[in-house]
């Protein structure tokens, strides 16, 4: 109810919320539902995952688990599975990097060159979206496929041997990637690029800066942020996806969300699932950290 | 070739846009394929209104969308509510933790969703809801990653809107709550009903997250999931289809309407 009460307040300085004391209420009964939603369903269940990461491995469904503190869980997950870790690893920063430079090509056309048909473009990006992306990522399955156009034209051009496929590779899975979490490189580019100032690039012309030069001393450098935020973005849910790796991968192509999804759903290894779960969270966190400050300190030159 | 070499920008960024879209234009071709004496459901055999005449033909897939747009809805309520008053205390009002509300808003987008997933099933075998997965759980588990999607967006909306303008309600003797309903919501509504859009598109399309914690529950993306395993009933891409039609009617009609609007206020 006190959340309620400003609202009979008349004086004009009730914009910025009535009296202090109120006013102070007010942001906590705001923010109180989203702060015990996601504590209750976000931050606690990380705990639970390190809890099952620590569960005696002879435990199961049936009889139970007990946290035993068996850290051995990690090293049994890590040797057994860093194969799917790595290539996961591997697999996302190729995805990535193609995401990078297809992504800042699409946002730097928009920012600076789209004119009127700004927001129409930005809409465009995004619309693909609500067409559900296994079916989308299901029809590339059709469009990599062994006849498809694709294959054939490689064939012809004898890029592709003509008893190879695409299907079925690592081209194919990270293609699969680079496809589905383009929007997430586009849209923070976009915000980015787009708060540049254009006469700073016309200064920089001015003084005779050829326009790739121009680019990396003064484009490149401002639009860092959208940068980070983009590679973060396609960067760590990649990393953890398995629908490009099943469905338009092979099991030499399992990555590690194919083997965490696996042992939780048919298997049935609560321990180890939950360990490779934390050993995942744990790498992309000291990844990304490391990252962060990588970029920060180029920002700051 | 003058005109090539100008708008060479340009014009790669419409073939970006132009792959972005190959498999939209694949599913709802598709959606046009007789696949009923097909070996090979990954080629398009010959022409049929049949999928869209009769989208519920395979066993299960309308069930499954229903379920979709059951917790889509739901969740997006949820969501948007929560979020959009989260969104108002970060703009307009100062708490203590605000920095560490930041941090946690941010982390479920920046989370592998097969992390979250499974530590919410962890949370739910813990607390012994294990064998009881299912509906809510599913909502449970929407709600939380729609929210940080839902508060920013509003939250960037919010940021950018005019303080003076509820100034000048004020001045003009409006109430805090007639200033509120007539001039502060309306100016964030594109925002709150943009957050709600994307809220429902992230539920009704999540796979990973709802698949380890639904138990017997299948939802459209589980339907298409299970389907793919020994091949995906054409009708599907009638759905895909459909879905994606919906949306750029939503927003060509948000579009327009905030157009009017804006002229209304010029003029």
């Amino acid at each position: 109810m006190v959340a309620l009460t400003p609202e009979t307040d008349p004086t004009p300085d009730a914009v910025a919320g009535g009296p202090r004391q109120r006013r102070k209420l007010t942001g906590y009964w705001l923010i109180l539902p989203t702060a015990v939603w996601l504590g209750l369903f976000f931050v606690v269940p990380f705990y639970s995952l390190l809890a099952t990461s620590l569960f005696d491995p002879d435990g199961s469904v049936l009889t139970g688990y007990d946290v035993t503190y068996h850290f051995a869980n990690f090293g049994h997950a890590l040797s057994e599975y860093w194969q799917p870790m790595v290539r996961s690893l591997w697999y996302a920063a190729l995805a990535t990097a193609f995401c990078l430079v297809l992504g800042y090509v699409l946002a730097y056309a928009i920012a600076f060159r789209a004119g009127r048909w700004k927001n129409l473009m930005l809409v465009l990006v995004v619309a693909p979206f609500f067409t559900s992306f296994l079916i989308r990522t299901l029809s590339w399955k059709l469009i990599l496929g062994d006849n498809g156009w694709v294959v054939d034209a490689l064939q012809t051009v004898h890029i592709l041997g003509s008893d190879n496929r695409l299907l079925a590779t690592p081209i194919a899975v990270v293609a699969g990637l680079t496809y589905n979490f383009l929007p997430f490189m586009v849209l923070p580019l976009y915000a980015s690029l787009e708060k540049i100032d254009g006469r700073l690039i016309e200064a920089a012309s001015d003084l005779y800066a050829s326009p790739s030069r121009a680019f990396f001393k003064v484009t490149w450098p401002l639009s860092l942020p959208g940068v980070v935020g983009g590679t973060l973005l396609t960067f760590i849910p990649a990393t953890g996806d398995f629908i490009n790796a099943s469905l338009l991968g092979s099991p030499n192509q399992r990555m590690v969300g194919n083997v965490i999804q696996d042992l939780f759903t048919t298997t049935g290894d609560y321990a180890r699932a939950g360990a490779l779960s934390v050993i995942l969270m744990l790498i992309i966190l000291v990844l990304v950290l490391f990252y962060i400050r990588k970029a920060g300190t180029e920002e700051l030159l | 070739m003058s005109f090539v070499r100008r708008n060479l920008v340009l014009l790669l960024g419409l073939l970006v846009l132009v792959y972005m879209y190959i498999p939209n234009v694949i599913v709802a071709l598709m959606s046009f394929n007789d696949s009923s004496h097909a070996r090979n459901l990954y080629r398009f055999q010959s022409f049929t209104w049949d999928n869209w005449l009769h989208p519920c033909r395979p066993d299960g897939m309308c069930a499954a969308v229903g379920k979709s747009v059951e917790i889509g809805l739901l969740a997006t309520l949820v969501a948007t509510v929560l979020g959009t008053l989260a969104a108002f205390a970060l703009v307009r009002h100062r708490f203590h933790g605000r920095g560490s509300m930041n941090i946690v808003l941010f982390l479920p987008m920046a989370s592998p969703e097969i992390v979250m997933g499974s530590s919410l099933l962890a949370l739910f075998v813990a607390t012994g809801f294990g064998g009881r997965l299912g509906f809510w759980t599913i909502l449970i588990a929407h709600v939380m990653f729609c929210l940080s999607f839902v508060v920013i967006t509003v939250r960037s909306r919010l940021a950018g809107l005019d303080a003076n303008l509820e100034q000048a309600a004020m001045d003009l003797y409006a109430t805090e709550f007639q200033t509120f309903w007539r001039v502060t919501f309306p100016l964030v509504f594109p925002g709150i009903l943009g957050a709600a859009l994307l809220a429902f598109s992230l539920s009704f399309d999540d796979f990973i997250i709802t698949n380890l914690n639904a138990g017997q529950t299948v939802t459209f993306p589980m339907f298409v999931w299970g389907a793919a395993q020994r091949g995906v009933p054409m009708q599907v891409n009638v759905v895909g289809t459909v879905m994606f039609l919906i949306a750029i009617a939503v927003v060509v009609s948000g579009e327009v309407l905030s157009r009017r609007r804006a002229k209304g206020l010029v003029a």
